[in-house]
């Protein structure tokens, strides 16, 4: 097997530019709003990776972003910019903790979050090819409706009769044994590295992913070859809606201690988002998504040791994310920069 | 009776104004070929700066005037990538739309150090040219009109307009012409991102006096679809605009009027502006035909 390092090596170094182009941006705003750059990175990749807990916290929250950057990295592959994982995962997270009540075991709550998956994604998978409708606007409606109508039943169809902060919970026989005790990284971990890996093979290993990859690449090829492309579109949305159907599952079934979601949808809100920024960066690749959805993990799992150590809000790390996806957006990035230095 | 008519006329006027501010500007933009869908990120930040703006200096007017010049300072940018690197044109806008929700999250308890939310002193919002018992009607609303029924003199009766859609029909002709492509291209998504900026920080200085980091709440993609609606044409999104403002308006009201929420969850209500969005965008597909070139960066061969 001939591997192609220059093809796998451009991408890499023009990930790694955006991402130190993100981190100077942040730090330079950091500056600007009177905090200390240094100080509040440093807090950051300490809490992160400092330690075996930052590790196992780093880990954790990579899980979840791992699964949803899969949701788009697939519509990717396909020629869709499928923004819909946020609404969907909380209908994952809904669908594990109804099946988990209903039947206490692990298996049936990731079922839920694929069956939940598939069912809320069919829709702009559906307006896609019959009516043709834009998948960006469709998943972004949809984002919205599902926050209200999930808010709905979190409120009042499934809140928790002995903690208002929360709803009903995920019974003790369907969560994921924890990996390391006292922190939050339970084995839902190796769900979404399996799920990357199962996305890659599918997608260069069998025809169904060829035919994916070729609709994506060009339509009218693709149709030349015989290729249906509404096909591949409706399968693109499904695998992409098991994904973060699983997200959301695997959140209340190995993220301790909640075991449910929390007031205002707050632990399983905005995965979704940072799914989009962990594919683009990881070049909508299944394997450059587990180690960008691990660098993003840290960056989740860091901010909060920098807003505890640093006084940083930590919503910062979210803004360095989006200075990281507008870097990733310029093409040619090293080419760029090359010219640049040469000057 | 007549008072409700007046309270929801009012209101629908009002929600309107982003939501056709923000499509005004995506029409021109893309009848020159550039998609950006960004607005929901500009239609953020520039509320949040404009709502600085306006109570550093305590004039409205001027956050108004600041948000737009961030939204102007976006639209660069995505002109920048778009046009003159030749980048794809979807990712820099779900970059800016990310970035923002970082920007807003992060600047509301950093500049005013309240977690979540910062309400605008009442001070510092526009006064009213009309004032009813039963709402008040900003004057932005005739401004936000003024601006679509110039803006499609401009784009359908005048040589610029002409040569606004030409680079986004026909670039290769438009250049053989002697038309500067990039240049067209860049400013008319300039213009486009400043209007949607004028928009955000209408949302905060003016409408709803608040900076949240949900604020622009999916405004940016609604005025998007908007755009489809109208087919590319400034008058219509006005029309379209209107319809979806009173859905939009309808959604706020509920939302805080404890009499209709015994009936019926706020929560059904609230997602109304999107499910007709939705509904609209799936029933008129196909009838309407986007710029030629729209969305394919043009390079010189």
């Amino acid at each position: 097997m001939r591997v192609d390092i220059k093809g796998f090596a451009k991408p890499l170094v023009e990930s790694l530019i955006a991402i130190v182009i993100g981190i100077v941006v942040g730090g330079i705003i950091l500056a600007f709003s009177g905090y200390s750059p240094v100080k509040a990175y440093v807090a950051l990749f300490d809490g992160a990776v400092g330690s075996k807990y930052g590790w196992a916290m780093t880990l954790s929250a990579a899980t979840p972003i791992i699964l949803t950057a899969l949701t788009f990295g697939i519509g990717a592959r396909t020629g869709l910019f499928n923004i819909g994982g946020e609404g969907t995962v909380y209908f994952g997270a809904i669908a594990a903790i109804l099946l988990t009540n209903l039947w206490g075991n692990i298996l049936m709550g990731l079922l839920g979050g694929i069956i939940a998956g598939i069912a809320w994604m069919a829709i702009p998978a559906f307006l896609k090819v019959l009516r043709g409708v834009n998948e960006v606007v469709s998943t972004i409606m949809l984002n919205w409706m599902a926050y209200f109508i999930a808010l709905y039943i979190v409120l009042q169809k499934i809140p928790n009769p002995e903690d208002p902060n929360k709803t009903i919970a995920v019974p003790a026989s369907a969560r994921f044994p924890i990996i390391m005790k006292g922190s939050e990284l339970s084995w839902a971990f190796a769900i979404s590295v399996i799920a990357a890996l199962i996305t890659y093979y599918i997608l260069w290993h069998t025809e169904l992913g060829y035919e994916l990859r070729v609709s994506g690449y060009n339509e009218r090829a693709a149709r030349y070859g015989g290729i249906n492309p509404k096909k591949a579109v409706i399968w693109s949305f499904l695998l992409g809606g098991i994904m973060s159907g699983l997200a959301g599952a695997t959140e209340v079934m190995g993220r301790p201690p909640s075991y449910a979601i929390s007031q205002g949808m707050a632990n399983i809100y905005g995965y979704g988002f940072d799914g989009i920024g962990v594919s683009l960066v990881g070049r909508n690749h299944p394997l450059g998504i587990i180690f960008s959805g691990i660098f993003f993990g840290m960056l989740k799992a860091g901010a909060t040791a920098m807003q505890i150590e640093a006084g940083v809000p930590l919503e910062m790390v979210r803004m360095v994310q989006g200075v990281i996806v507008v870097a990733v957006a310029v093409p040619g990035l090293l080419d760029l920069l090359k010219r640049v230095v040469r000057k | 009776m007549i008072e409700a008519v007046i309270s929801t006329l009012i209101g629908a006027l009002t929600a309107m104004v982003p939501l056709v501010l923000t499509s005004v500007g995506a029409v021109v933009s893309e009848r020159a070929g550039v998609v950006n869908i960004g607005y929901e990120g500009i239609l953020l930040m520039s509320a949040f700066f404009g709502a600085i703006f306006a109570e550093i200096t305590g004039s409205p007017w001027i956050g108004l005037l600041g948000g737009a010049f961030i939204g102007m300072l976006l639209g660069m940018l995505h002109g920048f990538i778009t046009v003159y690197l030749k980048g794809d044109h979807v990712i820099p806008g779900i970059g800016v739309n990310l970035l923002a929700l970082g920007v807003v999250a992060f600047g509301i308890p950093a500049y005013w150090g309240t977690a979540g939310q910062h309400q605008v002193p009442t001070n510092f919002r526009v006064t009213p040219i009309i004032n009813t018992p039963y709402g008040s009607l900003s004057p932005m609303v005739l401004v936000t009109i003024a601006i679509a029924i110039l803006t499609h003199w401009v784009l359908f009766r005048t040589p610029l307009g002409l040569r606004i859609r030409a680079v986004g029909e026909n670039p290769e002709a438009a250049d053989a012409l002697g038309i500067n492509v990039e240049r067209y291209r860049f400013l008319a998504t300039v213009y486009g991102a400043t209007l949607a900026g004028l928009g955000g920080a209408f949302m905060s200085v003016d409408w709803l006096g608040t900076v949240t980091k949900q604020l622009s709440a999916g405004r940016g993609f609604i005025a998007l679809a908007n755009m489809v609606f109208s087919g590319w044409n400034p008058l219509r999104a006005l029309l379209g605009g209107f319809i979806f403002g009173f859905f939009d308006n309808l959604s706020v009201w509920v939302r805080t009027n404890p009499e209709v929420q015994r009936i019926i969850p706020w929560q059904f209500v609230a997602t109304l502006p999107y499910l007709v969005t939705l509904i609209i965008v799936a029933g008129i597909i196909g009838k309407v035909r986007p710029p030629k070139a729209d969305g394919k960066p043009y390079k010189r061969e």
